[in-house]
């Protein structure tokens, strides 16, 4: 059985927990005892019958305001597939929680509601699973018993998420009709909508091909830890490893031949991401926690000057000439913010160029000076290798999600 | 080259959780309560760091309330692989007048416990704890980071949790901080018996199906008869085969009635299991927030 992990993001008022209350419900993921503090929950707040929204809302304070602060993870599986949902809040003020989503996501999942289309909350969602290269993308028209399940109302909402589409980079669209609170198209194909000829939601997340998402050709070993003499363990962060391979430790460049491989104690001949490996060299060359084992002839980029895209949860507005920690895999180093090129206005997605400062919960583009270089792929070629976070240095949190460009 | 399967996946990311927790943090310690979520992680530490030693020793709260068939696995398990174990006592805390014991029927010490972590945690210098905690479980723990931080009380702030992007984890502490670490997050109680069927993992007697005398509540809760539970009015004791689902304190681990005794018997009940495992926890059922308030005082 293979794991998908999916990202779901919309609108309050989309229906979105809704949704997923359904999904879990019709995969059998709720137990009685959830089920019942559900119906006691919908009771005490005069609802009829069962909300299905109160499902995903794990913290006390999320009950009470009726709202998703934080991520929420919720698993359940079919005989097909395990899956891993990350709950996201659409809000923009918790757009930190988003990019937690998709960060390990391979597919997104949007809510509309088919009366209001797409709206601007539904552009910034589509634009981020764009920006953060999910592969896989599915808009969900929900609340189709409210315009009678007429295919036009439907035919519209997809019409002019198509259009939009075509402007965002996402290779797989799939757009579905449903009703997340009676269950169409949910699980079961709707006999409302005989006319829609395509897969019910959990049908497509079942079906849909994710063994190629990960990147399997460029071999990334990020070293973690020494095990041994001449033994360094790490998770291959994308493509493969085999005993006899010729190996080159970045940024140091000694070369070894890959003697003895072992994946959770196991020996093996190859192994490929995302797996945790040890590998042993056949001659001793200087590495470190931090250093990437690469091939040879298909190496990283290695550079103290990076051009990234930067999603900024800083609590004061970045500026040029502010120094953080940088953390990519397992290496660190000090970073300096030369340039801002350009900030995105999240709420029209038009660029600002040459602005003043990245205010938190903003967008853009800038340049990093490391005092290390790094070995960095494109995100788009790599979203293991490609990607790094940046940390405050007074208060150690973590500030930023960047892409590599 | 085959599929990878779930279980690869997760394996792959705990293994890797566990490598960085070594890499972050000078004194770190594993968590060991003598269930089934800490024998997987004991299992998954020595596949991350065998041949070599492991670069923490187990710590068990002993809160003095343990079934005695979890010791003697903790014993054997430890004895077995030849690592360190470390026992702080709840016990010791009370009589050192640094808590009280609940009154009444059903107390139990699970509050209590949390104290004697946290005075751990000081005695040791400490700076990050492995906890076999998986967010499948209940809806406050759907909540938790990877790397989980605490400040200087130990208590979780939900609302004050950095982000973690990736899997890029971020294990920078400041003085006083400890981090609480979670390898198996992203695993389901379905997992762990797939990957204890999986790698042949042993398990404490109290999963598989046995005779035992047990009081039934009013509530019609299972729990095993034992010296720190009084039986009230309305509460029958009757023996039955039956096996344990979690396992706890004595005094909040419900029994199920069971004849499941091998792991792939195990594996098809909790297939076919209608009620969640921790609803088979007294101290989940006490409010709705329960786990909640208790993570916010520093509970694991």
């Amino acid at each position: 059985m293979d794991l998908l992990r999916f990202a779901t993001a919309g609108n309050v008022d989309d229906g979105k927990s809704t949704l997923i209350g359904r999904l879990l419900h019709d995969c059998r993921a709720l137990p009685d005892d959830q089920l019942e503090s559900l119906r006691r929950e919908s009771q005490r707040r005069g609802e009829e019958g069962l909300n299905l929204a109160f499902a995903t809302d794990g913290l006390r304070a999320e009950r009470a305001q009726n709202i998703t602060i934080d991520v929420a993870y919720r698993f359940f599986s079919t005989a097909r597939r395990r899956f891993i949902l990350a709950d996201c809040p659409g809000h923009l003020g918790y757009l930190a929680n988003m990019v937690t989503g998709l960060s390990t996501a391979t597919l997104a999942v949007i809510l509309v509601d088919v009366r209001h289309g797409l709206v601007e909350q539904t552009r910034r969602h589509c634009f981020l699973a764009s920006l953060f290269r999910i592969p896989h993308l599915v808009l969900c028209v929900n609340k189709m018993d409210l315009v009678a399940f007429a295919e036009g109302a439907f035919a519209e909402v997809r019409d002019q998420f198509e259009a939009f589409s075509e402007k965002v980079a996402i290779h797989d669209v799939t757009v579905i009709p449903i009703s997340a609170k009676l269950g169409d198209n949910v699980v079961q194909r709707s006999a409302a909508m005989r006319w829609y000829q395509g897969p019910s939601l959990l049908r497509h997340l079942e079906e849909v091909h994710i063994a190629s998402d990960i990147n399997q050709v460029d071999c990334r070993l990020p070293v973690q830890i020494s095990l041994g003499p001449r033994t360094w363990a790490g998770r291959l962060a994308s493509g493969h490893v085999r005993v006899g391979d010729e190996v080159m430790c970045l940024p140091g460049g000694a070369r070894a031949v890959v003697a003895g491989l072992t994946v959770a104690c196991r020996e093996v001949a190859e192994a490929r991401a995302p797996l945790s490996v040890a590998v042993q060299l056949d001659r001793d060359v200087e590495v470190r926690r931090g250093d990437m084992l690469v091939r040879v002839h298909n190496r990283p980029d290695l550079r103290c000057d990076v051009d990234a895209m930067v999603c900024w949860f800083g609590a004061e507005p970045l500026v040029a000439g502010r120094t953080l920690r940088l953390l990519h895999g397992t290496s660190q180093t000090r970073a300096a913010v030369g340039r801002l090129d350009y900030r995105l206005d999240m709420q029209t997605l038009a660029r600002q160029t040459d602005p003043p400062a990245l205010f938190p919960n903003d967008i853009g583009r800038i340049e990093l000076q490391s005092d290390q270089p790094l070995c960095l792929d494109r995100y788009q070629d790599n979203r293991a290798t490609g990607s790094f976070v940046l940390v405050d240095e007074a208060s150690n949190r973590t500030v930023a999600a960047c892409l590599v460009r | 080259m085959t599929a990878l399967t779930h279980l690869d996946v997760l394996e792959a990311e705990a293994v890797y959780v566990l490598r960085e927790t070594a890499a972050w943090f000078k004194h770190p310690a594993l968590l060991f309560s003598g269930g089934k979520d800490s024998l997987c992680m004991v299992a998954l530490a020595l596949r991350a760091f065998r041949p070599g030693r492991l670069p923490f020793p187990f710590l068990h709260i002993d809160t003095g309330h343990n079934f005695p068939e979890t010791l003697e696995f903790r014993d054997r398990l430890v004895a077995a692989i030849g690592e360190e174990l470390l026992v702080r006592r709840v016990q010791e805390t009370i009589d050192a007048g640094r808590a009280r014991d609940e009154m009444g029927p059903k107390a139990s010490r699970n509050v209590q416990q949390t104290i004697t972590l946290l005075d751990t945690v000081r005695e040791l210098g400490l700076d990050a704890l492995i906890g076999g905690g998986r967010r499948d479980e209940e809806k406050a723990r759907a909540k938790e980071r990877i790397f989980s931080l605490r400040r200087d009380s130990g208590g979780w702030n939900p609302h004050q949790q950095q982000p973690e992007f990736w899997l890029q984890l971020n294990g920078v502490l400041r003085p006083g901080e400890h981090m609480r670490v979670f390898p198996l997050s992203n695993w389901t109680e379905l997992d762990v018996w797939q990957y204890i069927g999986r790698e042949k993992l042993d398990i404490p007697a109290l999963y598989r199906a046995h005779r035992r005398r047990c009081l039934r509540t009013r509530a019609g809760i299972l729990l095993a008869e034992s010296p720190y539970l009084a039986v009230e009015e309305g509460e029958t004791v009757e023996e039955l085969s039956v096996r344990f689902r979690t396992v706890g304190d004595m005094t909040c681990s419900a029994a199920m009635e069971s004849r499941a005794v091998f792991v792939e018997e195990i594996i098809r009940e909790i297939e076919a299991a209608r009620t969640s495992e921790r609803g088979l926890r007294m101290d989940d059922r006490r409010s709705e927030a329960a786990m909640e308030d208790r993570k916010t005082e520093g509970y694991f």
